[in-house]
């Protein structure tokens, strides 16, 4: 199985290689035999490099070290749920992933999109097959996971602890998944600029496409964040990273996307805009893969780095060229159908919302680059970090917060002063109200305060649609409201999945300014001894030590503190923070000692402990925290995540067309009259 | 005025803020990012590099490490090969903070050019494809599977 699967691998570059340039070929001179011998040659490359991928998952669960990979990425004793998921934890391994997800995405696209895209197939098929054959070459010559040993060591090095989590499992392939979606939108971009045929049916698919990038991005980052979060030991969830900044921006870019799409769709316009947003994603996917492959950029991530960066930087500069010679060849096919007709419109907050988010993306990618631009140009490094992101990005993403509710209220093309009243009164009033009761309680942080008044009135937006919606069918189907409800979503999907995803937005919101309120005490315990100490919501907590406690596991030695916590008084559980050092199948340590947190979850906060170090017999140095609202950011994820299911989920053409989201003028009154037909 | 003109000078406006937040965070916010050398030089160019919060990155002199019991105060020497410094931290390091380990640390040297570091982030360095070799000055490592790592 294993070496089937290293000729598999080269067997698919073949593949790729001659789905490429047959394609390329076919499509410009329009030979049907080769348009078809590029397509089979692009499902034969998915199944080969499935069977490489076969091969690896074969080498790593059998622990062969004969392979440097595997040797370098396991080791006997690791549990085998790990020798699974060490396919992605190094940097051959993960490429071959990439390629792996690419090529099935490749083949479901080419799949599904034969008959609704026929005139842009043809170029669709080459240019993806020339992303995998980029990816293939940089496997093959770049970093081959498949490269031997001249000797068989006993053991391996074994994988890093803190990639032993069940984060490990999911937060890479997710990520993986939402990066390498934007693959897809960018080949047809690419063959709808060279084929001139730049309405509408081409961003159906994509529209699709891009969900399933954001859909993964999405729940991508925020596991990422509750690993780092639950792992790393420093009491966030979220730094302004290098290469958290690279998931990022392919995130806001897609976001961008699936706002401005409904703009052309509606009205024709922004069609160079959606162009751009759609290639830029994919370049910002490479871009990130770049930036965390090459260590250009100091980054604490440091996974992975090695000279295969700069494969990426070429391939990058070679897609940019490609994309402009394409875009500037074609701005005339790009041109408007109608104009923005008044700033109190839809699509006028729409654009806005896309200058923000677009905004948010350069400040981030600026400030992600900066000490490589201060290097070039002023010749020394200066280098951004939380506050300068922080500074620029809470105020726009105030901003943005305004806008969700804004935006889905004010109806197309031109608002009337009636219109706006019947829609802003009440979302107003509850802003107001949450401001005064906000103020009452003694709230004093600015953003905070902006924060949750914003996040009142968005809600409020958002019921009010889900209330409208609900009565009318209610008067006009006599459903009982529950089903009422029920119909309203599945028929609509794309709106009320997208108010869902809204929601989402605004507990994230909540979450992220909860940080505020953060409270940090670095603490020392002989056993039975006690700490006291005041939460931000003013309760009064007592930590007594339970000493500290010494045992073997598994494939590590474990110093554990456990931790008796009382609130007012009361008992509430008891907390455990652990140091482990990791040791190989002989017993000999492996990698620095690693500390386990120790979470007490509640809704309102987290009691988060991290273990610095013991002294003498029992006294526990550690670092105790009070983290508002942390629980906050899953559940805001989570509701983002069914939003986004609940949108991407297919619907019937007839249902659709219903619901009213063909490409077609609609009267200036939509936004007003719920959907109900 | 024309919508769309109304709309560019919004949109102006929208761009024009988020630039000027751009701009004066990074001179706010924005540090030197130096290495021990280049810092030497800064400190005697210009005085008043002393106490003035920088990056420095550079690696952990192997052996330079001294944790005060319970690990929340610490000494160690960094390098970059050619120029040295002390750094003094308080605080609880990160799991891969080690001898011989790449580190970014953030703080000042004061005026007695102890490096005062506020934070101190270590890279894992074991995910470095070129790991192995510089591993092999670290303790921890010679022992471990020594045979893995020659490659």
């Amino acid at each position: 199985m294993i070496l089937i699967g290293e000729l598999s691998l080269w067997i698919a570059l073949l593949m790729a290689a001659w789905a490429t340039t047959a394609g390329f070929a076919g499509a410009f001179t329009e030979r049907e035999e080769l348009i078809a011998s590029a397509r089979r040659a692009l499902y034969a490359m998915c199944g080969f490099v499935v069977m490489a991928a076969a091969g690896l998952w074969t080498a790593l669960l059998t622990s062969d070290f004969s392979f440097k990979f595997v040797a370098s990425e396991t080791s006997r004793n690791l549990p085998s749920v790990y020798k699974f998921t060490a396919f992605w934890g190094g940097q051959a391994g993960s490429l071959l992933f990439w390629a792996l997800i690419l090529s099935c995405y490749t083949a479901i696209a080419v799949r599904t999109g034969r008959k609704s895209n026929r005139e842009l197939m043809p170029f669709v098929v080459p240019t993806l097959s020339a992303i995998a054959l980029f990816f293939l070459l940089t496997i093959c010559f770049g970093a081959n996971p498949y490269s031997r040993l001249d000797f068989i060591p006993l053991d391996g090095r074994g994988l890093n602890p803190q990639l032993q989590n069940p984060g490990m499992a999911l937060h890479p392939p997710n990520l993986y998944l939402g990066y390498i979606a934007t693959a897809i939108p960018f080949a047809y971009a690419v063959g709808a600029l060279i084929t001139r045929r730049l309405d509408n049916e081409w961003l159906t698919s994509v529209r699709r496409w891009v969900l399933v990038s954001w859909l993964f991005n999405t729940v991508g980052i925020i596991i990422g964040m509750w690993w780092a979060y639950v792992e790393l030991g420093w009491g966030g969830y979220w730094a302004w990273d290098p290469v958290e900044n690279a998931s990022f921006l392919p995130w806001l870019i897609n976001t961008a996307f699936l706002h401005s799409i409904m703009v052309q769709e509606k009205r024709g316009m922004l069609k160079k805009w959606n162009v751009t947003l759609v290639v830029s994603a994919f370049l910002a996917a490479i871009l990130g893969t770049f930036i965390t492959r090459s260590g250009v950029i100091s980054s604490v991530h440091a996974f992975a780095q090695s000279s295969v960066g700069y494969w990426f930087l070429g391939f990058l500069l070679l897609s940019i060229a490609v994309t402009v010679l394409l875009v500037g060849t074609r701005l005339r096919d790009l041109k408007a159908t109608a104009e923005l007709e008044s700033m109190v419109s839809r699509e006028a907050s729409f654009l806005f919302n896309n200058l923000l988010l677009v905004g948010i993306a350069f400040s981030v990618l600026w400030g992600t680059l900066f000490p490589i631009l201060s290097e070039a140009v002023r010749g020394t490094k200066i280098t951004v970090g939380p506050p300068f992101f922080n500074q620029v990005n809470v105020p726009l993403g105030l901003l943005l917060l305004l806008l969700t509710g804004i935006g889905p209220l004010i109806a197309w093309r031109r608002a009337s002063s009636a219109n706006l009243r019947r829609q802003f009164t009440g979302p107003v009033v509850a802003g107001i109200v949450a401001l005064a009761l906000l103020l009452a309680l003694g709230m004093r942080d600015i953003s905070a305060i902006i924060a949750y008044t914003l996040g009142a009135f968005v809600l409020m937006t958002i019921l009010q649609e889900f209330r409208k919606g609900v009565e009318a069918r209610h008067r006009m189907y006599a459903e009982s409201r529950p089903v009422a409800l029920l119909h309203l979503v599945a028929r609509n999907r794309r709106r009320y999945g997208g108010y869902i995803v809204h929601v989402g937005i605004v507990v994230l919101f909540a979450a992220f300014a909860g940080l505020a309120f953060k409270e940090e005490f670095d603490v020392s315990l002989k056993g039975g001894e006690q700490y006291a100490a005041v939460d931000p919501y003013g309760h009064q907590w007592r930590f007594v030590s339970q000493g500290v406690s010494r045992y073997d596991e598994l494939n590590r030695h474990t110093t554990a503190v456990l931790l008796e916590a009382f609130r007012d008084g009361k008992r509430v559980g008891v907390i455990k923070t652990e140091k482990r050092q990791y040791v190989d199948s002989r017993g000999v340590p492996s990698f620095e000692p690693s500390t386990e947190v120790g979470i007490m979850s509640g809704l309102r906060q987290d009691v988060y402990v991290v273990l610095a170090g013991v002294t003498g017999e029992d006294t526990a140095e550690m670092r105790i925290t009070f983290n508002p609202l942390v629980w906050w950011v899953w559940y805001g994820g989570m509701i983002m995540a069914l939003g986004g299911l609940i949108v991407m989920w297919p619907q019937a053409e007839r249902k659709r067309r219903q619901a009213g989201y063909e490409a077609v003028l609609e009267p200036a009154t939509t936004a007003a009259t719920p959907a109900v037909r | 005025m024309k919508a769309r003109t109304k709309f560019l000078i919004g949109g102006a406006l929208v761009l024009g803020t988020s630039g000027f937040l751009m701009a004066s965070s990074i001179r706010t916010t924005g540090v030197y990012y130096l290495t021990p050398t280049e810092l030497a030089t800064k400190v005697s160019v210009d005085p008043s590099f002393y106490e003035t919060g920088v990056k420095v990155g550079a690696r952990v002199v192997p052996g330079s490490i001294v944790r005060d019991p319970g690990g929340t105060f610490m000494k160690f020497t960094v390098t970059d090969g050619a120029r040295t410094y002390p750094v003094s931290y308080h605080g609880i390091a990160p799991d891969t903070f080690t001898d011989g380990v790449d580190v970014v640390l953030e703080g000042r040297l004061d005026r007695n050019g102890t490096f005062r570091a506020t934070t101190v982030l270590a890279k894992c360095a074991s995910r470095y494809e070129d790991a192995p070799q510089k591993y092999q000055q670290t303790p921890g490592y010679r022992a471990n599977g020594a045979a893995a790592q020659r490659t």
